[in-house]
């Protein structure tokens, strides 16, 4: 599937869907990664290493600290896909990249495709925005 | 989707190239770079100049915030417009406040430091549309913190795009950002109409119900721009709770409230000529939702009734998200003189200094310290270690954005209840609420 990418990198893992958008500030754990809102349904659930496919991000502009401090950790997601644009994680994973030389690709899909990513399934984004999934 | 430009298509100016050259240091250059990746995102075709920031960056979340603070200060930053900043993560004027480790607390200071040390005014505050100066109807500005881009973009006129830590201050340093968003008129318009004329006045006058309707808008309107129609009385603390409320369930940056706000004089200006996208109808059965939406306690939930609520432990009462106004301590004196919190409540207010010494010229400070209320500035309870009461006791509050993050942020279960509510339940140690004035 071709992404529109809005920060590129390579990244690589299982895939988690969210079919409900979250706010990184109040809703993940920085160093672990693990979803903490408590409302959203996947709570419990980890990002870290993950394709993590969702909708959008809500609420605080205070979620690119927490994409940045995931990076810097080591805790991030392998790669964000969003069903629409979605600047404050893309503006995490840009200054991710002036700050560590590194980030999670952050790219959009078209609705169709975003809705098509299986959930566990391993996939891969590449810097031109091309996601793979296995088998 | 998006037709996002790339950084190579944003038109530059002769002085953004210098500025992206390093012709005005190298921290300059750096906000360049990120500024310019992130007009590409959002499909920016160029960069506007903005007249001032607030900058939501100098909160501690993490080392990631200080190296990057400490990346700019190196490089020589100075902000360029008369910039403000946000809450940090400790109170400067009463540091014993701080129950976090001295690791933390140096470090969220040091982060502080920075951004002063770049020219920022250190105001400390999330409510930076209730201290002067702020901005004029139309300015252009690059502000960040949800309720305070709602505030500015709905109650002012002013016009920003929803921002966040790091461009803030970029957008600051460099005076510029991207044409794109709300900064233009015509992404300015409403698109869903919330129409509560359909519910009787009792219920659409209610400011306490305010953060209740601002976070059913945000759950129903996602990222678009709500127009409210029948909403008649509510003032700019009551426009703060809806929008703040709104911002957290919701990336509502903009909305209207016809008659109220500035570019919503009649519903036909709101949607800006067009039609609605979407029209809904609120009833009683969604302000009972909105309600609910609000209180991770099933006892305080609609259905369970007063006397389950009567079996509620109240451990915290938490006010002031966004910082609490001269006006709502007026209103919380009484009440709290009247029925002072009991001492197993823990009863915190958080508020920014400009309240504070309205308080102190009153005598009102050491009153409502002496009543056993704590009154915290520059900061606040769910984002710094505040909170004395161990985690994963209940909180309760009017605020529908400490309702939204205290059971994420600082392991709360909450309760909302109006200002009364909250200080009857502290003064009995367990809810009490008004049922007459439930929906």
């Amino acid at each position: 599937m071709r992404s529109l990418v809005l920060v590129a990198g390579n990244g690589a893992g299982s895939v988690l869907r969210l079919e409900d958008p979250l706010s990184f500030w109040g809703g993940v754990d920085p160093p672990t990664g693990r979803i903490i809102d408590r409302r959203h349904p996947n709570c419990g659930d980890s990002v870290s290493g993950r394709i993590l496919v969702m909708p959008y991000g809500r609420g605080s502009s205070s979620s690119s600290s927490i994409l940045l401090e995931g990076v810097r950790l080591g805790a991030a997601p392998a790669a964000i896909v969003l069903r629409e644009v979605d600047g404050i994680l893309a503006l995490g994973a840009a200054v991710a990249r002036e700050l560590y030389e590194q980030s999670p690709p952050v790219v959009v899909l078209p609705p169709a495709d975003w809705k098509a990513v299986p959930e566990g399934a391993e996939a891969s984004v590449d810097v031109s925005g091309r996601l793979r999934i296995a088998g | 989707m998006a037709a996002a430009t790339t950084p190579e298509t944003v038109e530059l100016t002769d002085h953004d190239r210098a500025m992206l050259a390093g012709d005005c240091g190298e921290a300059a250059a750096v906000a360049m770079r990120i500024l310019i990746t992130m007009a590409g995102v959002y499909g920016a075709e160029r960069l506007l100049d903005i007249e001032g920031a607030h900058i939501d960056g100098c909160l501690y979340h993490g080392d990631s915030g200080v190296d990057f603070a400490e990346l700019l200060v190196a490089g020589g930053a100075r902000v360029n417009v008369p910039t403000t900043l946000n809450v940090g993560g400790l109170d400067l004027l009463h540091p014993e406040e701080f129950a976090g480790t001295a690791e933390r607390r140096a470090k969220a200071l040091r982060l502080m430091e920075c951004y002063e040390e770049m020219g920022c005014r250190t105001i400390w505050t999330c409510a930076p549309y209730q201290t002067t100066p702020r901005p004029a109807f139309g300015q252009q500005v690059a502000w960040a913190e949800s309720n305070a881009i709602v505030f500015a973009n709905s109650v002012l006129g002013a016009r920003t795009h929803r921002y966040g830590d790091f461009i803030d201050i970029c957008a600051a340093i460099t005076g510029r950002a991207p044409a794109v968003g709300l900064h233009l008129e015509k992404n300015r318009r409403g698109q869903v109409v919330f129409d509560f004329r359909g519910l009787p006045r009792s219920l659409t006058s209610a400011t306490w119900l305010l953060p209740a309707i601002g976070y059913l808008v945000g759950e129903r309107c996602g990222s678009r721009v709500p127009v409210l129609l029948g909403l008649t009385d509510a003032d700019e603390d009551g426009l703060k709770a809806l929008g703040a409320a709104a911002a957290s369930s919701g990336a509502v940056a903009l909305f209207h409230a016809v008659g109220l706000t500035p570019e919503a004089p009649t519903l036909e200006a709101a949607l800006g000529g067009g039609e609605a996208e979407e029209w809904i109808e609120v009833t009683v059965d969604d302000l009972r939702a909105g309600l609910d939406s609000l209180s991770t306690v099933a006892a305080a939930q609609e259905g369970a009734g007063p006397e389950c609520e009567a079996d509620v432990r109240i451990n915290v009462v938490a006010l002031g998200s966004p910082h609490f106004s001269p006006r709502e301590f007026a209103e919380l004196l009484p009440l709290v003189e009247r029925r002072p919190p009991a001492s197993s409540v823990e009863f915190v207010v958080c508020t920014n200094r400009q309240a504070l010494e309205w308080l102190e010229a009153r005598g009102e400070l050491e009153h409502l310290r002496g009543l056993g209320v704590r009154v915290v500035v520059d900061t606040c309870v769910v984002v710094a270690p505040i909170l004395r009461t161990p985690a994963g006791g209940i909180l309760m509050t009017n605020s529908g954005k400490f309702s939204h993050y205290a059971p994420g942020n600082v392991g709360f279960d909450v309760v909302f209840g109006s200002l009364s509510d909250c200080v009857d339940s502290a003064h009995a140690g367990r809810l009490r609420r008004d049922r007459e004035l439930w929906p």
